[in-house]
């Protein structure tokens, strides 16, 4: 009978799950990070400027995408996407998928951070006769992102663990690898266990981290 | 021979797939609700072991907790559906599914559960030693209800989370919505218009469960005299129909 648990397996497997983790999982978190970051700031600004139409059907789009499971979501562009001409490879795809589907939830998180800025500060801005821009990029951004940034960032931990849904429109990521290396030796077990591992690893440091960012800029703020 | 050739040749509609969907989505209901009733379960268990002063207890849920939000919910339903029958526990695929979106989503609601706990006011807890109550009844009858009312909301967003991760047993050969969406797909359907359908039908039944958890918390607060009660909500929101009703998001 053949043991349950191998390590040495395990470990054997290590380095080409460590290389679809850093080249692919780690890749699209970042780039997924950083649409969703951008994107959703525009449509907090959209939303904020209350522009007729426009803003209320973003509104209903966020809400909308919000709603909807992200794995269809990611097949809808998966296979729509090729039919309107336009061919991305897999991975652009999920990054797209990924980046608006929290967009839309990075939105509410901005809306929050921009409510939460104090009137004074718009008035300030005003008196000073700052142009619109201006008391937008040099007041309000930098203090209504600096007080969001721990939800950013928690939004960003979540769309990490979110990156293996991608496997399933054939990108190669973490868990998608430790697929393929225990379907060539049906041994699942040691990948897909050591895959865990490595997502725990990374994502565990990272929200204590994200904790103690909150905990610092809450004191600094009261000071 | 020629129904073959029939079949291949006839795009079945969507109309004409309803029936396939409508299993499709009864399977997808299963696992919601089994799962999300897992989810109850276990935030109820791991939180009030979280609140424990018991370190072993509360060292005991931490570890759970911090397992199952750290690692991917892929990973833990493949780990449930390929990894146990190796150790001998052969499992369902329904079951798998239930199992692994149960413990993932009780570790996120076991936070909930713990955080609605710690935000009953202190002076209620005050009270409820001042008239000496038993740690048990001061819980049972004072805490507890009130607890409840404050976690409806962040329970509707993983319950909705939840429902939105279903799709994923797909991957796991459950026959769920995704799954028949999927077979008309390859029966050669018009990819937007399946797509879409799947959307708005997830949609549909997230707004609904939402609609659900609303009238939870209204009942809850008119049990606390916070609120009037279900039928003066329903009332109100009939008299002006302008302000919606607070609309509860799904943010994690």
């Amino acid at each position: 009978m053949s043991e349950i648990w191998n390590w040495n397996y395990a470990f054997s497997v290590l380095p080409e799950l460590l290389e679809a983790f850093v080249k692919v999982t780690l890749v699209v978190t970042v780039l997924g990070t950083l649409l969703a970051a951008t994107l959703g700031l525009v449509f907090a600004l959209v939303r904020h400027a209350r522009i007729p139409v426009l803003s209320p059907l973003l509104t209903a789009f966020i809400e909308f995408v919000r709603s909807t499971p992200v794995l269809i979501q990611l097949f809808f562009l998966f296979f729509i996407l090729p039919d309107f001409g336009i061919l991305l490879s897999a991975m652009v795809t999920g990054v797209i998928g990924l980046g608006v589907h929290y967009a839309c939830y990075y939105t509410d998180v901005y809306r929050a951070g921009i409510d939460a800025v104090p009137v004074g500060q718009w008035e300030a801005a005003t008196s000073l006769h700052l142009s619109r821009r201006r008391t937008w990029q040099r007041v309000v951004l930098p203090q209504a992102i600096r007080n969001v940034l721990p939800s950013l960032g928690n939004y960003a931990i979540a769309m990490f663990k979110e990156t293996p849904y991608v496997s399933l429109i054939g990108v190669v990521e973490l868990v998608g690898m430790a697929r393929q290396v225990a379907a060539d030796t049906s041994e699942y077990l040691e990948p897909l266990t050591m895959a865990g591992a490595i997502f725990l690893a990374a994502s565990y440091p990272t929200a204590l981290l994200l904790r103690r960012l909150e905990r610092y800029l809450e004191t600094s703020a009261a000071t | 021979m020629d129904e073959v050739s029939v079949a291949a040749s006839q795009v079945p509609t969507l109309l004409e797939w309803t029936p396939n969907l409508w299993r499709g989505f009864q399977t997808t209901m299963l696992v919601t609700v089994l799962g999300a009733l897992l989810m109850f379960a276990l935030s109820f268990v791991l939180g009030m072991m979280a609140h424990s002063q018991h370190l072993l207890v509360r060292g005991a849920a931490r570890t759970v907790i911090v397992f199952f939000r750290g690692t991917s919910l892929l990973i833990q339903l493949f780990w449930f559906y390929f990894a146990l029958p190796l150790l001998g526990i052969s499992l369902d695929p329904v079951f798998a599914g239930v199992l692994a979106l149960g413990l993932n989503y009780g570790a996120y609601g076991a936070e909930v559960v713990r955080g609605s706990i710690n935000a009953v006011h202190p002076t209620q807890w005050e009270a409820a030693t001042a008239l000496n109550l038993s740690r048990w009844r001061r819980m049972q009858r004072v805490i507890w209800p009130q607890a409840v009312v404050l976690m409806i909301p962040a329970m509707n967003n993983l319950f909705i989370q939840l429902l939105k991760s279903t799709p994923l047993l797909y991957a796991i050969q459950i026959v769920d919505l995704l799954t028949m969406g999927e077979a008309l797909r390859f029966q050669g359907g018009d990819v937007a218009v399946i797509y879409t359908a799947l959307l708005v039908i997830y949609f549909v039944t997230a707004y609904f469960f939402t609609f659900l958890f609303s009238l939870a918390e209204v009942r809850g607060k008119a049990k606390l005299g916070q609120h009037q009660g279900v039928a003066s909500a329903l009332r109100e929101l009939v008299r002006s129909k302008s302000p919606e009703p607070e609309r509860v998001v799904a943010g994690r």
